[in-house]
């Protein structure tokens, strides 16, 4: 029993990076309807610029990781804005397309800046360190995670809920014309969604930074919050939640009773068999199309 | 401009004297060229010509049936191990071997055809690119296909003649590329390929016109998954070495890059894409051997990037031109060929 908890525990907690970035797709793919190739990249150079604050011009850590939010906040609306909506006449490929060709970019910079050799992000919680409860240990960077995603999570609830430019979002996400028409300034709306969609994702890169740093190292929460996302539906910000906790947990249960080996391919067996039986998800409405 | 009479003149292969003198003349060069180049040359011809067959066979997925598939990766892993190891386990003569690899490959790709008769958009791209992860992934772990080491193909023979080195594995190669290709272009006039095309302009209202889209959409993901499989088995002597981690994510990514850039929906677009990324793939391997280029680019990383990871300028340069056709001319090099065609026809007006 014991054993079990433990491992729901830390999935919860891997599944909570994996939360942030699926609510970064989902925002995405509710503003411009592209599953976001680019997710992982958008948080992966904001996370090695924090890096370079940190280590080769000696910030502190209450100035580097704002910074970064803020650089990752620009680097999301400046895609949107220099490449995304450029595309003429675009459809689904073409729309994945581009971002994987964003990705690529990205990621051709950022292997090509700092090489492929792993590197230590210097983080204010050593990730060694653990909390006991009872009989179950969590580390201390695990549960850090925890409670910042919870965080964020609270924290986009309100602003869709109660700022203006959060229920213009909304508004843009339902009906972009009829936004429009309201004096909704649908285009900067879209940029802004971008924007914050990048922050939440380099918060993701921040917190797994400590652990892995190369790279590579935002491939594996990119799909994996991709496929959370989509098992809750794409379109749904509790769903990916959701979803991204269930294929944290289902990866831990799994390599912990069934095999170590094939953890990191769960994930996508769980998906098709979901979509096999929700092919839109657990959460959404099944779209059907009019003719 | 080009105005289609009747059915015959739809079919037909040779639609023009100056197409019929261009295709032998290509014909011709092809047979020529082993005996001009050198033999890395060679190697690179063989390296363009799997990934057109791969290539064609998804762009009857994804330009035609208009699915998308981003788990390609999988199905030329299948078609490279299954080939391997039906000639060294069950001794299998390589021709034999190769189009039984190409049917076990189709066979999973009627599996993954299944779940995608009820998805579409990001739905169809993760599940597809869920497979070809998984698929590598458990090859990995098979004992009898290396598990991480991999394999060594076997020595190749085909009745009397032993194929040893490039030169020879060309002429073999190249006729396989010409038939599937030709094959691919006339399943696309056939019935079949009208029925692909019906679905991907407008599903439902193929189906109402009596298009049966179970069959249909499953028999695209088979037939493109046969045609990674047999790539996979062609690949597998080309290289003449296995390993699971060739047949990455990246991999499938290249190749829905190769149709794309060519221009989706035609049949020279993805042959042209395929052939000019796989050499562009081959050259930028080593960047810093071009002339000046070279120089200057490694005077700049010295300077402000990092020596070790210069290859990853490959990358750099992959997505600049994913996104520039992208945004300038969604279809490919065939769109380009198209325009340049029209303006002359029209010139001076």
């Amino acid at each position: 029993m014991i054993e079990f908890l433990q491992m729901v525990l830390s999935g919860i907690a891997v599944g909570s990076s994996y939360a942030l970035m699926g609510l970064g797709m989902v925002l995405i793919y509710k503003a411009s309807e592209v599953p976001n190739f680019v997710q992982g990249e958008m948080a992966l150079l904001p996370v090695f610029i924090a890096y370079m604050l940190l280590s080769s011009y000696g910030l502190p850590y209450y100035i580097a990781f704002p910074v970064t939010l803020i650089f990752a906040f620009f680097l999301g609306g400046i895609l949107e804005f220099a490449v995304l909506r450029r595309a003429k006449e675009p459809n689904v490929l073409g729309l994945i397309i581009i971002t994987i060709g964003m990705e690529m970019l990205l990621l051709g910079f950022v292997s090509w800046k700092f090489g492929a050799d792993q590197r230590a992000m210097p983080f204010p919680i050593s990730s060694y360190d653990s909390i006991i409860i009872g009989d179950i240990f969590i580390s201390t960077l695990d549960m850090l995670t925890l409670v910042v995603a919870l965080f964020i999570m609270l924290i986009l609830f309100l602003f869709f809920r109660f700022s203006k430019i959060g229920v213009a979002m909304k508004a843009t996400q339902q009906n972009e014309n009829a936004a429009a028409l309201m004096g909704i300034k649908t285009n900067q709306i879209r940029m802004i969604t971008w924007g914050i969609s990048a922050a939440v994702g380099s918060v993701a890169g921040l917190l797994i930074a400590p652990v892995l740093m190369e790279p590579y190292m935002m491939w594996d929460p990119m799909l994996k919050g991709f496929a959370g996302a989509v098992v809750g539906g794409m379109t749904s910000l509790p769903g990916a939640v959701f979803g991204a906790y269930i294929v944290g947990v289902v990866e831990h249960l799994f390599g912990g009773y069934v095999s170590i080996e094939f953890k990191s391919v769960v994930a996508f067996v769980v998906i098709v068999l979901v979509l096999c039986f929700k092919p839109s998800g657990l959460f959404a409405r099944h779209y059907v199309k009019k003719v | 401009m080009d105005m289609k009479r009747d059915y015959y003149e739809d079919v037909q292969f040779f639609t023009s004297g100056a197409i019929t003198f261009w295709l032998s003349t290509l014909v011709i060069g092809l047979t020529l060229f082993p005996f001009v180049a050198k033999n890395y040359y060679v190697y690179v011809a063989n390296y363009m010509a799997i990934n057109v067959i791969v290539v064609i066979g998804l762009n009857l997925l994804v330009g035609y049936t208009g699915q998308i598939s981003m788990g390609h990766a999988g199905f030329f892993a299948i078609g490279a191990y299954g080939t391997v190891a039906l000639m060294t386990h069950a001794h299998f003569p390589f021709l034999l071997a190769l189009p039984v690899a190409g049917l076990i490959a189709a066979g999973f790709g009627f599996l993954l055809g299944l779940p995608a008769l009820r998805l579409e958009g990001p739905y169809l791209a993760i599940a597809t690119l869920g497979f070809g992860i998984t698929i590598t992934q458990i090859i990995g772990k098979i004992k009898i296909l290396g598990e991480r080491q991999g394999l060594h193909a076997p020595e190749l023979t085909i009745g009397p003649w032993h194929l040893n080195t490039d030169r020879d594995f060309y002429f073999l190669l190249i006729p396989i590329t010409i038939f599937l290709a030709v094959l691919a272009r006339n399943l696309v006039h056939t019935k079949v390929g009208r029925a692909f095309i019906a679905i991907r302009d407008a599903d439902i209202a193929a189906e109402t016109m009596g298009v049966n889209l179970t069959f249909y959409k499953t028999l695209a993901f088979a037939v493109s998954a046969f045609y990674a499989g047999v790539g996979g088995g062609l690949y597998a002597f080309v290289l003449r070495f296995i390993e699971p981690e060739l047949f990455s994510l990246f991999m499938s990514v290249m190749f829905l890059t190769m149709a794309v850039v060519g221009g989706l929906g035609s049949m020279m677009g993805p042959i042209a894409g395929a052939s000019l990324l796989a050499l562009l793939d081959l050259q930028l391997r080593n960047i810093l051997g071009i002339p000046y280029i070279g120089e200057w680019l490694e005077a700049l990383s010295r300077n402000y990037f990092s020596i070790t990871g210069v290859s990853n300028i490959q990358m750099i340069v992959f997505g600049s031109i994913l996104i520039a056709i992208m945004l300038f001319e969604p279809l490919g090099i065939y769109g380009i060929w198209i325009r340049t065609k029209k303006y002359w026809k029209m010139w001076p007006y």
